[in-house]
Formats: C-alpha cells, sequence, structure tokens
C-alpha cells in the first residue's frame, strides 16, 4: 500500500514537474504572454488562403478569453505577404528580428516557405506546422526547425495509384493539373507510385494556370485522349469546373478529386450533386457542409466558434476548420511546453505528439510526431461521394507505415 | 548642379552610409530593397517618363536579371558580383530585341505588347523544359554574400553597402545620360516625334536603345533583389510586379531620377501600412492610397516637391 | 502534352469539340471586350478596372438572386444599378484626374481595380458562388459541344452588339459621345456637354460590363477573381479586332477564345499557350496596327 501511495507520489509530481520546473524563456515568451507570427496571402492570387490566418486569429482570441495557455496570453501576430516570396522572408524577418515572436506558425505557401526556410533554421526559429502540402518539409535531419502538418500532397496522390492498381490495373489515365509546385507535386507521387508503368497508363497530362478562366478546353482534350481514369488535381473554382464539364460532355471516367476541392457546399454543389457521384478523394478533416457531420458535437462547437469569434468567416469553408485544427494542434504543443517556452523545447513537444486527437478530425486520424518525423497527419482514408455525402471506405491509410 | 543640389545629396549619403550602424539589420535589409526598387525604377522611368513608351511588363526584365544571377551562382558557381554585369549585358540585349518590333507599337498596343511580356515571363519560368536551369516551380534558393577581405560587418550590413554602390553607380549614369544630348532626344521623341524625326533624331535607334537601356537597369535591380532575397522562383514575378512598378514611376513623378527614389519607398512601405490599417482587405487600403497620391500629386512627388520649390524660390 | 494515338476521324471531332469550346469562351471574352470598347470610344481610354467593375455588379445580382428575387428582375436592376455606379465613379473618382498625364489614370483605374477586388473578397469570402442562368437546362439546342446558356450567352453578346452599333452609328447620343472623345474642345464648341458624354460612357460601359459578368458567371462560377484572366484575353480581342469597333472587338473575343484553345491542345501545350497567343496577336498588330477592322489613324503633323 505504501509502495503504493509512493509510485502515485511520484507520478503525481513527474506529471507536476513541468508545471514548477523552472521557467525557460526565448524572445517571444515571458510570464505574461506568448508571441507567435504568422504571413498569410490576405491580397494577391492566393488571397482565398488568407481565411486560415483570420480562423487562427479568431481561435487564439478564444484562447485568450478562456485564460491563455497556461496562464499566458497569446499574441497572434499574422502579417500580408500576397503569396510572394520576397514579401514573406521581409515579413519573416520583421516577425523574428523586430517584433521577436517565438516562432514561425503556419506561414502558407510552398514557395513563401522555400524562400524563408533556410534563414529559420540558421536562426534557430522554429518555422511549425507549415501550411502547405508539399512533401520536403519532413527532413528533421537537415531541417531540424521546420515542420510540416497536413498529409502530403504526393502520400496522398499515392493512396489513389494504389487503389487504381488494384481495381483497374490496365486503366488510361488523363491528368489534369495546377502549374505550379502544389499540382506539380501531385504529379509526381502520381508517377511515383505507378512507377514503370507511369509511362504506359498515362495516356494525357494536361496543366492549367490560376489566371485561367476556364478548364473547359482542357477537360475536352483529355476526353479526347481516351483515358478512363481522371486525375483531377485542382483548387476549388476549377474542380467544380472540371466536374461540370466532364459530365456535360458525356466522359465518365473513373474520377479522383484531390483532397483540397472536396467541400460539399463550396465545390460539389455548384457542380452538380448529380455530376459529383462516384467520385473519389481521401480526407483527414471533417466537412461541415457534409449531412454525416450536421449534427457532429464538433461541428457544432467550431460552428459555434465561428460565430462568436469569427463571424464573417464562412461556414462553408473547408479552409476555416483547417485553421481550426491546426490551430488546436499547436494549442497541444504549447500546453506540453508548459513552463519550458525556449525554441528548442517548443520544437521538442511539437515532435513528441502521440496519437493525439482532435474532434475535427475524421474518427481514426491522429496527430503523431517523432524525433525522426516531422509529418503529424500521415493518415487519410479514402472516401467515395454517393450524390448526397462522402462514404468512407476501406482501410485506414498511414503512410508512415 | 546648384550648390544647393550637391549639398543635399551629400547628406542624403551621409545618412545613407550611417544607416546600417544605427538602425537594425531588418530595417537595413528593408533599404536595400527600397534601393533596389529605385533602381528599376529608375529603368522604367527612363523608358516611360523620358521617352513615352509604355511598358506594363518590366517585371519581365526583372525576373530576367534576377534568374541571371541565380542561374549564374547556383550553375556556374559565379560570385555574387560578377552576375550583376552579367544581368545587365543580358537585360540590354533583351531590351533592345524587343524594342526592336515595339517600334511599330505605340500606345494601347505597345501597352498590350508589355502586358504580354510580362505576363509569358512566368510561364517561361515555370515552363517544364526549362526547369533544369530555372529550377521550374520549386526556384532557386542562393548563398547570403558574406563581407569580404575580413571587414566588420554583417551579411546584411555589406549587402547594404553593395546595393548602394551599385545603385550609385546607375544614378549617376542615368544623369549623365539624362541631361545631355540623349536625354533631350528621348524627350523630343516623347512629346513630338514626327518633329524629331525631322530634325534628325533617328527614332527608331533612340526607342530601342531606350528599350535596351531601361530593361538593363531594371535587370540589374533584378539581380541585386535575387541576392537580397537569396530565393527565386516564378511567383515572386507575375504579372504584379510590372503593374506596381507603374504605379511606383506614376506616384514618385514621371521622367525624374529623384521620382525613382520616392515610388521605391512608396511601393516598399505603403503596402506594408496597408497591412497595419486593415487585414481584411490590404489592397484596398493600398488603392485607396494610390488614389490619394495620385489625387494630391498629380506629376508624382517629384513634381510636387520641384512646385514647392518654385514657389518658395518665387516668393 | 502527351496523347493516346488517335485516327484522323477523331481528330477532326477533336478539332471541331476544340472550336466549338473555344466559341464559348471566346463569347465571355467578346461580351467584357464590348464593354472596353464602349469605354474606349467614350473617353479614349483603356479601363483595366472594366472586369472587376463588372464582376462587383455580379455580385450584388448575386445578392439580388439568392434574396428571392426572380432573375430578369435582377438583372434589370443590377444593369442600372452599373449605370448609377459608372456614372458615380465617373464623375466623383476620374474627374479629379481629368488633366493629370495618361499614366496617372491608369493608376487610379489600378486603384480601382484593385479595390474592388478586395472590397468584394472581404464582404462575399472567396468561395464560389453559383449563378443562374435564364437559359433552359434541357433546350432542344443543347449539345454536347455547347451547353445552351453558352448560346444563350452568345446570343446576348451578339444583341448587345447590335444596340452598341445602332447606338454609335444612328443615334445623335452616340455621335456625340464619340466626338467628345476624340476633340473635346471642339465638341464644347458646338454644345456637346462633354463632361456628361464621359460620364454616360462610364455608366454604359459599366451597364454592358454587368450583362458580361451575369453571362459569364454560370459557366466560370462568381468568385472575385472572375474577371481577371478574362480581361487579359478580352483587351487583346479587342485589340485584336479594333478597339474602336464593337464588331471587331466581338470578332476579336471570338477569334482569341478559338486561338487559345487549339494553341493549347494541338500546338504548343496548355503551358506556353497564353505567351504564344499574345506573341501571335501582336504579330497580327505589327502588320495591321489597327486590328482587323479599326480605322487606320492618320496623325497629323
Amino acid at each position: 500500500m505504501k509502495a503504493k501511495l509512493v509510485a502515485v507520489g511520484l507520478v503525481a509530481a513527474s506529471l507536476a514537474a513541468p508545471v514548477l520546473a523552472q521557467k525557460k524563456y526565448d524572445p517571444g515568451a515571458s510570464d505574461a504572454e506568448i508571441k507567435i507570427g504568422n504571413t498569410n496571402p490576405y491580397s494577391g492570387p492566393a488571397s482565398a488562403y488568407g481565411t486560415i490566418g483570420k480562423t487562427i486569429a479568431a481561435y487564439f482570441t478564444m484562447v485568450n478569453e478562456q485564460g491563455g495557455i497556461n496562464g499566458r496570453k497569446v499574441r497572434f501576430i499574422s502579417y500580408d505577404d500576397g503569396y510572394s516570396p520576397p514579401k514573406t522572408v521581409e515579413m519573416a524577418r520583421k516577425l523574428v528580428e523586430q517584433d521577436q515572436v517565438l516562432f514561425l506558425f503556419q506561414t502558407l505557401g510552398t514557395p513563401s516557405n522555400t524562400a524563408i526556410h533556410k534563414y529559420m533554421n540558421m536562426r534557430k526559429v522554429p518555422q511549425m506546422h507549415v501550411a502547405t502540402g508539399a512533401t520536403k518539409w519532413n527532413d528533421p535531419a537537415n531541417f531540424k526547425w521546420t515542420m510540416g502538418w497536413q498529409p502530403n500532397y504526393q502520400d496522398e496522390a499515392k493512396s489513389y495509384v494504389r487503389y487504381l492498381l488494384k481495381e483497374k490495373p490496365n486503366a488510361k489515365i488523363g491528368i489534369l493539373y495546377q502549374n505550379d509546385d502544389y499540382g506539380k507535386d501531385y504529379l509526381k507521387g502520381i508517377k511515383d507510385g505507378l512507377g514503370a508503368k507511369a509511362k504506359s497508363m498515362i495516356v494525357a497530362e494536361v496543366s492549367y494556370e490560376v489566371a485561367d478562366p476556364t478548364v473547359d478546353s482542357q477537360i475536352v482534350q483529355l476526353q479526347q485522349s481516351g483515358a478512363d481514369v481522371f486525375f483531377n488535381i485542382t483548387t476549388p473554382k476549377f474542380a467544380a469546373q472540371a466536374i461540370r464539364k466532364a459530365y456535360d460532355i458525356g466522359w465518365k471516367p473513373l474520377h479522383f478529386l484531390n483532397n483540397v476541392s472536396t467541400s460539399v457546399a463550396s465545390v460539389l454543389t455548384p457542380a452538380g450533386l448529380e455530376k459529383s457521384t462516384g467520385l473519389i478523394s481521401t480526407a483527414y478533416l471533417k466537412d461541415p457542409t457534409d449531412k454525416q457531420w450536421a449534427n457532429d458535437p464538433a461541428i457544432e462547437k467550431w460552428r459555434a466558434f465561428m460565430k462568436k469569434y469569427y463571424p464573417d468567416g464562412s461556414l462553408i469553408d473547408n479552409s476555416n476548420v483547417y485553421g481550426y485544427t491546426v490551430a488546436t494542434t499547436l494549442h497541444q504543443v504549447l500546453k506540453q511546453a508548459g513552463n519550458d517556452l525556449t525554441r528548442e523545447n517548443v520544437m521538442r513537444q511539437a515532435a513528441s505528439m502521440k496519437g493525439f486527437k482532435i474532434d475535427t478530425l475524421l474518427p481514426g486520424v491522429t496527430i503523431s510526431t517523432g524525433a525522426k518525423d516531422y509529418a503529424p497527419i500521415q493518415s487519410v482514408q479514402l472516401m467515395r461521394f454517393n450524390g448526397k455525402q462522402w462514404e468512407r471506405f476501406g482501410q485506414i491509410i498511414d503512410s508512415s507505415m | 548642379m546648384t550648390r544647393k543640389q550637391i549639398l543635399l545629396i551629400g547628406v542624403l549619403l551621409v545618412i545613407a552610409c550611417a544607416l546600417p550602424f544605427v538602425a537594425s539589420n531588418y530595417r537595413t535589409f528593408q533599404f536595400t530593397l527600397v534601393m533596389v526598387y529605385a533602381t528599376a525604377l529608375l529603368g522604367l522611368n527612363i523608358l516611360t517618363g523620358y521617352n513615352g513608351q509604355i511598358s506594363l511588363g518590366h517585371g519581365a526584365f526583372y525576373a530576367l536579371g534576377a534568374y541571371c544571377a541565380a542561374v549564374l551562382m547556383d550553375q556556374a558557381g559565379a560570385p555574387y558580383w560578377a552576375t550583376i554585369p552579367a544581368a545587365a549585358a543580358v537585360c540590354l540585349v533583351a531590351g533592345f530585341l524587343f524594342g526592336l518590333p515595339a517600334l511599330r507599337l505605340e500606345g494601347l498596343y505597345l501597352a498590350l505588347a508589355t502586358f504580354a511580356l510580362g505576363v509569358a515571363m512566368p510561364q517561361l519560368l515555370k515552363y517544364d523544359h526549362f526547369s533544369k536551369w530555372t529550377g521550374g516551380v520549386q526556384g532557386i534558393v542562393i548563398a547570403k554574400p558574406e563581407a569580404p577581405w575580413g571587414l566588420p560587418l554583417n551579411p546584411d550590413q555589406w549587402l547594404y553597402f553593395f546595393t548602394l554602390a551599385v545603385t550609385l553607380v546607375m544614378f549617376l549614369l542615368a544623369w549623365n545620360l539624362l541631361r545631355g544630348r540623349i536625354g533631350r532626344a528621348l524627350v523630343a521623341i516623347r512629346d513630338q516625334h514626327i518633329a524629331a524625326e525631322a530634325m534628325g533624331v533617328n527614332n527608331a535607334i533612340y526607342k530601342s536603345l531606350a528599350f535596351g537601356v531601361s530593361a538593363m537597369y531594371t535587370g540589374v535591380a533584378g539581380a541585386l533583389s535575387a541576392i537580397a532575397i537569396q530565393y527565386v522562383a516564378p511567383d515572386s514575378f507575375n504579372i504584379f510586379v510590372s503593374i506596381v512598378f507603374v504605379v511606383g514611376i506614376v506616384v514618385g513623378g514621371l521622367a525624374s531620377i529623384s521620382g525613382a527614389l520616392y515610388g521605391a519607398l512608396f511601393i516598399q512601405f505603403v503596402p506594408n501600412i496597408a497591412d497595419e490599417i486593415s487585414k481584411a482587405a490590404p489592397w484596398a487600403i493600398f488603392g485607396i492610397f494610390m488614389i490619394g497620391f495620385v489625387y494630391l500629386m498629380p506629376t508624382g512627388v517629384a513634381g510636387a516637391v520641384r512646385l514647392l520649390l518654385a514657389r518658395r524660390r518665387s516668393q | 502534352m502527351r496523347c493516346a494515338r488517335r485516327t484522323s476521324a477523331t481528330d477532326v471531332d477533336a478539332l471541331l469539340h476544340q472550336i466549338l469550346a473555344g466559341l464559348a469562351t471566346g463569347g465571355i471574352y467578346a461580351s467584357l471586350a464590348l464593354a472596353l470598347v464602349m469605354i474606349y470610344q467614350a473617353t479614349h481610354l483603356v479601363n483595366f478596372a472594366q472586369g472587376e467593375m463588372a464582376m462587383f455588379t455580379t455580385y450584388i445580382a448575386w445578392s439580388l438572386v439568392t434574396a428571392g428575387m426572380p432573375y430578369w428582375a435582377a438583372f434589370f436592376i443590377t444593369i442600372v444599378f452599373a449605370f448609377v455606379m459608372g456614372v458615380l465613379i465617373e464623375r466623383v473618382i476620374i474627374r479629379p484626374v481629368e488633366d493629370a498625364p495618361v499614366l496617372a489614370v491608369v493608376v487610379v483605374f489600378i486603384a480601382l481595380l484593385v479595390i474592388l477586388n478586395s472590397v468584394a473578397g472581404w464582404i462575399y469570402t472567396y468561395t464560389i458562388k453559383s449563378f443562374p442562368s435564364p437559359f433552359p437546362k434541357d433546350a432542344f439546342v443543347a449539345t454536347k459541344y455547347m451547353s445552351p446558356h453558352e448560346m444563350g450567352a452568345i446570343g446576348i453578346t451578339l444583341v448587345v452588339l447590335l444596340l452598341l452599333f445602332a447606338f454609335f452609328r444612328f443615334t445623335p447620343l452616340g455621335l456625340a459621345m464619340r466626338a467628345a472623345a476624340q476633340n473635346p474642345d471642339s465638341a464644347r464648341l458646338v454644345g456637346i456637354r462633354v463632361g456628361w458624354m464621359l460620364a454616360l460612357g462610364w455608366g454604359l460601359a459599366a451597364a454592358i460590363g454587368a450583362v458580361a459578368g451575369m453571362m459569364v458567371a454560370p459557366i466560370v462560377y462568381l468568385d472575385p477573381n472572375m474577371m481577371g484572366g478574362i480581361l487579359l484575353y478580352a483587351f487583346a480581342g479587342a485589340l485584336l479586332g479594333g478597339i474602336d469597333s464593337p464588331g471587331g472587338a466581338v470578332v476579336g473575343g471570338f477569334a482569341v477564345g478559338v486561338l487559345e484553345n487549339v494553341l493549347g491542345a494541338f500546338v504548343i501545350g496548355n503551358e506556353l499557350k497564353l505567351p504564344m497567343a499574345l506573341v501571335l496577336i501582336i504579330g497580327v498588330l505589327l502588320v495591321r496596327p489597327s486590328g482587323f477592322f479599326g480605322k487606320v489613324h492618320v496623325t497629323r503633323v
């Protein structure tokens, strides 16, 4: 009995240890606050994603109202970089050198993050949970201060390919992709997944620019190529156009849609629900416009959060669930860090999440990181649209395995 | 140049040289960018302000210079300072070659042609078949130069002085060029091109050369920017860069060398101010600033300064 | 682009399909090109904010329709709203810089562009919105190449073209407007109120833009960045056809649409189709500097 008490006492003491531990601060952290920096495209060609920065700001307003993290308020400083790498460099330097933030969080865009990648690692300032699905952020050996968050595009592409090779090994593949590094990363994933069969299976690879008014011509090209499988690597507006046009011209391929554009209300409904039937995609977040989550407590909680703290934000934009979920992740990291708010420790805590669950993630999807694993979310599940909602099927695919 | 003007420039120079030692590295970096933009805007001003040829695509030459520098440093291992004359040479030729067919175009049509150039450049930079050299959509990361000869300067300070030196040379060159025969010929072509031709000014050569020199200036600025930012990617050089350059020369003052500096300050700092004012619609605020400046100073800040000085002199 | 081997029969089919798809997108360019021609005829300037004005007025229409108003009521109210907005913009925002250098006015246009784009994004967010089409989905003329709406939109564009042509050719007001733009001083001498001609021109251009936006939105979906790419193509098309000829601008718009599609599908691939299309257009302009149907301008010394 006494041994048990001692054991319990020791466990309690070790749990309390971080709280009672010596306070250690790096620039940006103090007894009163934690300063977090961010750059987002609030203007320019990618301004649609600026809503993520606003959601994160709203989340930390909520956290502060609820008492902060370990008694400290969060000061979330976000600057517009217009999706222009030179501006990102300037703003990142401002955040690190002038505003003296503890770390950068969810800086958005692959080129933007590439521009500051070396700088952040040289200055040993964490570049946390970057808002891009490029594959290169999971490289703790060379860039120990940079970490991604969302499942990367190449892994997602490979999950489609694996399914395809099982279901339709003699398929003729047509690919529509956005001509930037998001689209090209997916393309690489598809080709790597197909391996030696890439050359023989891919019959058409067609690109489009963000400035193109429509992708109708590209869809016609794909149909003409004789493809019976369609990899649709497009952002929401073009995804809707592609889905509708394919249906209208009578092309009915096995249609894989990338995960960025799966929102029922903002993509599939404009395209036409009957035209979207049969689409296959993956997900890791709950879609607030999907009927199956209409009364889900996590989504209800999210809606209440949006109404109170970000009333201007759209309730049908998946980006706002994304922002909420990634902010929750950081919340946990900072909670774990306790009073040791050095950059080193923040990074360490970010890299020690084991099966952390967030209720806006799909069931079965969790956040796990390790010293050699800087990819927090690596599990996705395939899902098929049945005309009303997305039905998940198959196993949860964990690309860390 | 009057004694007063020389004194003023001297004072400016002293302030410029002292800046990196009193300001933070971040501010030094910002002012390095101001000088880069000033050189770029001077280039555009030579073409559009002095010579009346509109260009909505000067970002293409900016990109060309930047990629010259990046590719030479990344692939040929060239030292950073050698990329400046290389970028200058390449852009001079490219600008001249573009200027030749552009001779036949004027006004709206030249605007479209240059707009096409500005839109085409990022496409070419992204093009798969060139990505071996250009890095494609991924871009090219460049190393930051250190101060040479063991000077006690950190990289930001060294880069600032390097940029300052190049900028001074470029401005001096332009000042010399524009106040002499060539400058007068350019302005004559802008204002009365038929009369100018009748007076013996070879429009074709001057206009094409104007394009070449203008491209050279903006190209040099591009190369400096690549070294300062240490990264080039197609996304850094979209059509908005060209458009912002036009805004810069108008706000700064057309046909004015100091206008390039005012314009550079505007395009560097006003977007940041707009961002502080409104996160919801930062470029709306930037647009309002643009309109405000044009209303209050239709001939640009340089024009307003000139008017003010003229008024004080007449009192 | 890598394509499978095809027989020649499907080659013809492919070409036909791309041409028809090109005419559909060309119709979009043509409709905005008409607005550009209108503003050029009235002011001798190209308003770079025309696309954003069209987009913004389409959002107004969307708000009305979403609030329950029937389509045609919303359509005509939006046109009136656009007209008034155009007049106001000219009187309030453009008038103060009337005498400034041309480039200063261009900067004001650019400012308008970014302001409208930014504000639309702020008010309506960036999620795409469906915009209704007045043309029945199952019209008897529907083919797999072109939807009823696309055909209807081309029809509307042609109607606007005819109206515009008639306005400039046959009405005294149209003549007065052209006179005011070409020679404001002489126009004033014969009693034309130049200021109001400009405002009228802006109003009409905005109204045409609103029609263009409402025809375009069902095809490309309504979002703040809807008109950016279209403006570029419309501008190129208008110059190609002749910026002072409404008919020319429409032909130019269609030509650009078809050219773009054919280049992208068969000639140079999608990445370089835009630069190549522009190079070809500029090539034409080098040979025929006023465009296909534009008037040749003689400059007096």
